[in-house]
């Protein structure tokens, strides 16, 4: 589904001393399929974004367009639930939304809440299930009998049960140990590429953000301030240090290797890739002696 | 957060009002409430009134911000208004509405318990926002202390009502939290029959308690921790002192009931 904010603000409690514009005139597009990273400081506007896209937050102007759904200012959106069936979000620490006795029935309340038949509700779990790597003797236990990281992946099942169009996701690797990050990242990518998903990463990790995202999006003060390929974006480190964002590593290495008369641009470089570059120029540069 | 709901919600300012000591905001509330009972013409009500209104002048809250928060309130105000100009039958009969006659004195008697219940409001929630949290219960625990001697757990009552305050905002925001990612997943709290709206609450009470208990826990072994062990010989970061500002206001107050206590008919 394409992904469309047409001049959006928000602001939060309007007319009282706590008034706070959080999104302003915020206007972007997002291509059906693809993977944007969304960056941004905390207090950008992030959140709040993310949240006009299954209708939790309704723009104070403008209008947001998610597929065929239109949620317009001032206007009530009739089809929301069925734009929250297609929008599936994934909040930060989503282990704290877990409440069923059993792990089968976490996963299967959002699928039911959408009116989805047993037998459906059976086979996604067990997709879902197998998507993020627990193990189906868990689907018994009670979620709260697990251990965070556990808890997280049934989080997250429970949300692609709901086999949606548009996933959002929001941190979903925070407070995880370096392996189950990646793995957890690595598990959206693949489920990105085989479904075709629209995915929306918020993150902190410009790493994840190199890694996966084709198209980015940095936020500051609720307006767009950069966007484009990560290419584009890492190329530009003074802009991102102006708004305490940091580089890749790859990135800040190359700057660093310059003070040190190794002259290589950024071109999108994974660090093997760089290592070897510069292994290359370091011999190459043996035969001027 | 987007509740109107003003009780409890500090507004920072360095006002007059806000730099005056907790415990004689509370003090002269306390009587305040009390000698607003004793009024009973139009000049004694006069000088409540202003006494009320000027320091919500003086406290630099936003006039429109203060009624907003009298939302919910209003209701009841109105609503007595209208029980005692329905209900009383003395004097004589001022008009009639409806063929329900309505006496002079309900009149009166409609306006003058509504404005007490305006004012009783009015001073109380200026209490509430110009006073930290923090500041209300250092103060309820001073105010407390004689009672120490006869053994009530005045310090364990106040770190109890400074620890639920404190954590009312971080409940309502777990609460808004929780209640979004249940939406998210086609919980629908808004619409539907009460039977199905009952039941749409308990995805949000289960895990709202479950993070209460485990903050509960952390936050006494964080207390523990640092040595927490109860009131006895613990010292305090901000010692209350009366200012002048203080004695001025205590001044104004006896001036007050003064006045009032002259101008009753």
């Amino acid at each position: 589904m394409d992904i469309t904010f047409d001049h959006v603000s928000y602001t939060y409690q309007p007319n009282t001393p706590f008034e706070h514009r959080a999104l302003d005139d915020l206007s972007f597009t997002i291509q059906s399929g693809s993977f944007v990273a969304v960056i941004g400081h905390t207090g950008s506007g992030k959140s709040t974004l993310i949240q006009h896209l299954n209708g939790l937050l309704q723009p104070t102007e403008g209008q947001v367009q998610v597929g065929p759904y239109t949620m317009k200012a001032g206007e009530k959106n009739k089809q929301l639930m069925k734009l929250r069936e297609n929008v599936g979000v994934v909040f930060q620490y989503p282990e704290h939304q877990l409440f069923e006795e059993t792990v089968e029935k976490d996963i299967g309340f959002g699928p039911q809440n959408f009116g989805v038949g047993q037998d459906e509700i059976k086979r996604r779990t067990k997709e879902a299930v197998q998507a993020v790597k627990l193990p189906e003797e868990l689907l018994e236990r009670s979620p709260f009998d697990l251990s965070g990281g556990q808890m997280r992946r049934v989080a997250i099942s429970g949300v692609l049960a709901m086999d949606p169009e548009v996933l959002v996701l929001d941190e979903p690797t925070a407070g995880l140990d370096p392996n189950g990050r990646k793995e957890i990242m690595d598990m959206f990518y693949h489920l990105h590429q085989e479904k075709g998903l629209t995915t929306v990463l918020v993150t902190h990790s410009m790493e994840d953000a190199l890694a996966y995202a084709d198209h980015i999006i940095i936020m500051n003060q609720g307006k767009v301030y950069r966007e484009g390929t990560p290419l584009e974006i890492f190329k530009q480190q003074q802009a991102l240090e102006d708004v305490q964002l940091d580089v890749p590593e790859v990135v800040s290495f190359l700057k660093m290797a310059r003070d040190y008369g190794l002259d290589l641009e950024y071109e999108g470089q994974t660090i093997a890739e760089l290592a070897k570059e510069i292994a290359l120029k370091v011999k190459g540069g043996g035969d001027h002696e | 957060m987007s509740s109107s709901l003003i009780i409890g919600q500090y507004i920072p300012s360095d006002s007059v009002i806000h730099r005056l000591d907790p415990r004689s905001k509370i003090a002269v509330i306390f009587f305040y409430v009390v000698i607003v009972f004793f009024a009973n013409s139009v000049m004694s009500y006069g000088v409540l009134a202003l006494f009320a209104l000027s320091s919500a002048v003086l406290s630099k809250v936003p006039f429109s911000y203060i009624m907003k928060g009298l939302k919910p309130v209003w209701f009841l105000v109105i609503f007595t208004f209208l029980l005692h100009l329905f209900v009383t039958r003395e004097g004589e009969v001022a008009f009639s509405l409806f063929g329900w006659a309505v006496y002079e004195e309900g009149l009166i008697q409609g306006a003058a318990i509504s404005l007490r219940f305006f004012l009783l409001i009015l001073v109380t929630s200026l209490l509430t926002l110009t006073t930290t949290p923090i500041e209300i219960t250092d103060a309820i625990e001073e105010l407390l202390g004689p009672l120490k001697k006869v053994k009530f757990p005045v310090h364990e009552l106040a770190l109890m009502m400074s620890i639920s305050l404190r954590f009312i905002p971080t409940l309502m925001q777990e609460t808004e939290k929780i209640s979004k990612a249940q939406a998210s997943r086609g919980v629908d709290f808004r619409t539907g029959a009460f039977k199905d709206r009952v039941k749409a609450v308990v995805p949000l009470l289960v895990p709202l308690f479950v993070s209460a208990f485990k903050r509960a826990e952390e936050l006494a072994m964080a207390m523990e921790a640092r040595g927490y062990q109860g009131g006895e010989g613990r010292t305090k970061l901000r010692e209350l002192k009366l200012e002048r500002r203080d004695w001025l206001l205590f001044a104004v107050f006896i001036l007050l009931a003064a006045v009032l206590f002259l101008t009753r008919s």
